[in-house]
């Protein structure tokens, strides 16, 4: 007799979240991107629905970059220099779907570019460049108060996620998300119970759980991975099982956390572009709906490793 | 834990002139309430006086279900207002209930089947109520294997040890928690468990401590689902607690109301 394989039966499903307005939604985006919805956990596609592949966002700055690897700078060349050059080659040359934009020249120790600057700035960048987009503040609470407020509302009807909101500072940011009609992403610090107790304190302030993105913080390879894996299994088995407070899709930095590990900065042998790659497909197998990625030959094979799991379900 | 809120009973004064007089915001409100106030399901009861229970459980069930899509959980003694509520419910059906005699459970096992509707079984049977574990526990293996026979899903089958005033039956009470948790090896998968809570308390003086107390110990001993009144809110939020030290949510500061969101 055949085997016969036991399958879970799952009552709750993950949010599904569009990320970008078209014109034909009130925005000016040429296309948008949905992430989450998930009915089952990551590629047990048997198990119930798996809507949504997961998405690939492409890291670009404001500012040039400090302190990345030669491997990752030389790839950009010049481009890194000018952030409208830089999304433009993100967009035509390597065929991203979507851009995080992060604004770190507004950061008191990087330049401290003001609020209205990284306005323009923005408003600028949605005029160029037609892709969805994820705004990313400068990391410093007091700076990002001011400073994601204004660039939200240039950005107002364009759907855009926005970040982050964290325990000690989320008020502001819900407020102008819910105004202006962008997604948040909620950041907590590899705690499932933090992730769970923000998403509560955020859907407080009006902003539904549907418009909400977990960062469960990660860490790469050799970094902690195993421990952000855990936290993100958890809170997924949790959603599934029916609690809807921790029924958000999650969004991974990847990029960012590869690229800091010292084996990812080991000469040209190409080691950052495969950390890169090896830390985004183990979180795609914790249930990561959107990676914010940096390498463009790492974010070429993720995607494939993407296509051919759900080409083959 | 399963919530199934108890005030939609005629037995009560205002349920019962609502009823009577057709009353349809008086139903909607009291079920809205239980609902905001944590219960997954609404348990409704025409009452004692009521003088056709076919028709007014039917009235009931189409009141309630304007408002809500929550489960109801039809509930009389008579298998024949069970069919006539079931028949006209389009929210998901919980049967309450049937009892381990055969002429009772070879109409609603059946019925529960049909419908896809769960099922409480209560271990009395014409006998009557049990006296000591080892009555309850072979009233439950029969409803048990009844159901296994006809196929009807036994994971969603409810058994109720049926709850003794303490201050009546004290005696038993151990029994009747250690029968929870008996009830679940009874077969693989197990069947579910519920209780009518407030039956522990009936007739005592301090009874909201009662409950809270017995509620504590049959959800350590392994219960699943309890009919109670959901606004008596420290009871629902010991509830919501023991689940939480269970691990069967995850915590957060705000863990109650976290519970009441999902």
């Amino acid at each position: 007799m055949a085997a016969q394989l036991i399958q879970e039966k799952w009552q709750g499903e993950i949010s599904t979240i569009t990320i970008g307005a078209t014109k034909a939604e009130g925005g000016s985006r040429a296309h948008n991107i949905k992430i989450g919805g998930e009915k089952s956990l990551p590629c047990l596609f048997k198990e119930g629905a798996i809507p949504n592949k997961p998405k690939i966002a492409f890291e670009v700055w404001d500012i040039a970059p400090v302190e990345w690897p030669e491997e990752l700078s030389r790839e950009y060349g010049k481009a890194l220099t000018d952030p409208f050059l830089w999304a433009e080659k993100c967009a035509k040359e390597y065929g991203a779907s979507s851009i995080c934009v992060r604004l770190q020249g507004a950061h008191p120790d990087f330049g401290d570019k003001a609020p209205e600057e990284e306005a323009v700035f923005i408003k600028e960048l949605l005029g160029k460049i037609d892709l969805p987009f994820i705004l990313l503040g400068s990391g410093d609470d007091a700076k990002d108060n001011l400073l994601l407020p204004a660039c939200s509302e240039e950005a107002r009807g364009e759907r855009c996620l926005i970040g982050s909101a964290t325990q000690e500072n989320y008020k502001a940011i819900a407020v102008s998300a819910l105004a202006d009609g962008h997604s948040l992403i909620a950041e907590s610090p590899i705690d499932v119970n933090i992730a769970k107790q923000l998403n509560i304190l955020i859907s407080d302030m009006g902003l539904p759980l549907e418009k909400i993105v977990i960062d469960p913080t990660i860490g790469a390879l050799g970094y902690g991975l195993e421990y952000a894996y855990s936290i993100m299994e958890r809170a997924r088995l949790a959603a599934l099982s029916g609690d809807k407070t921790v029924a958000s899709p999650f969004i991974c930095f990847v990029g960012q956390e590869a690229w800091r590990a010292k084996e990812a900065k080991a000469g040209d042998s190409r080691q950052g572009i495969m950390w890169e790659i090896l830390t985004a497909t183990a979180l795609l197998q914790a249930g990561a709906d959107l990676l914010v990625m940096r390498h463009p030959l790492a974010i070429e094979k993720v995607n494939k490793y993407i296509d051919k799991i759900f080409d083959n379900r | 834990m399963f919530i199934i809120g108890e005030l939609i009973n005629g037995m009560y004064n205002n349920i019962g002139k609502a009823i009577a007089k057709r009353d349809k915001p008086a139903i909607q409100k009291c079920a809205l309430s239980q609902i905001k106030a944590g219960a997954d399901a609404l348990d409704v009861n025409c009452g004692p006086a009521s003088k056709d229970p076919a028709l007014d459980i039917q009235w009931l069930i189409e009141t309630i279900q304007e408002v809500t899509d929550k489960a109801i959980c039809i509930d009389s003694s008579k298998p024949k207002v069970i069919e006539s509520g079931i028949k006209i419910t389009r929210n998901p059906v919980i049967i309450n209930s049937t009892t381990a005699d055969s002429d009772k459970l070879g109409i609603l096992v059946p019925l529960a089947k049909q419908y896809k509707a769960k099922l409480i079984g209560l271990t009395i049977s014409t006998k009557g109520i049990p006296q000591n574990k080892d009555q309850r526990l072979e009233l439950a293996a029969q409803i048990v294997a009844y159901c296994a026979e006809r196929e009807f899903p036994v994971e969603d089958l409810y058994l109720d040890p049926v709850a003794m005033p303490v201050n009546v039956a004290q005696a038993q009470q151990k029994d009747i928690l250690e029968s929870i948790r008996e009830f679940k090896i009874i077969s693989d998968p197990s069947p579910k468990t519920i209780i009518g809570l407030s039956n522990v308390s009936q007739g005592a003086l301090i009874r909201g401590l009662i409950n809270r107390v017995f509620l504590i110990m049959a959800l350590g001993a392994g219960l699943d689902a309890a009919i109670l009144d959901p606004l008596d809110s420290e009871l629902v939020d010991t509830a919501i607690t023991s689940d939480l030290i269970l691990n069967k949510h995850i915590y957060c500061d705000k863990f109650l109301d976290a519970y009441r969101k999902k």
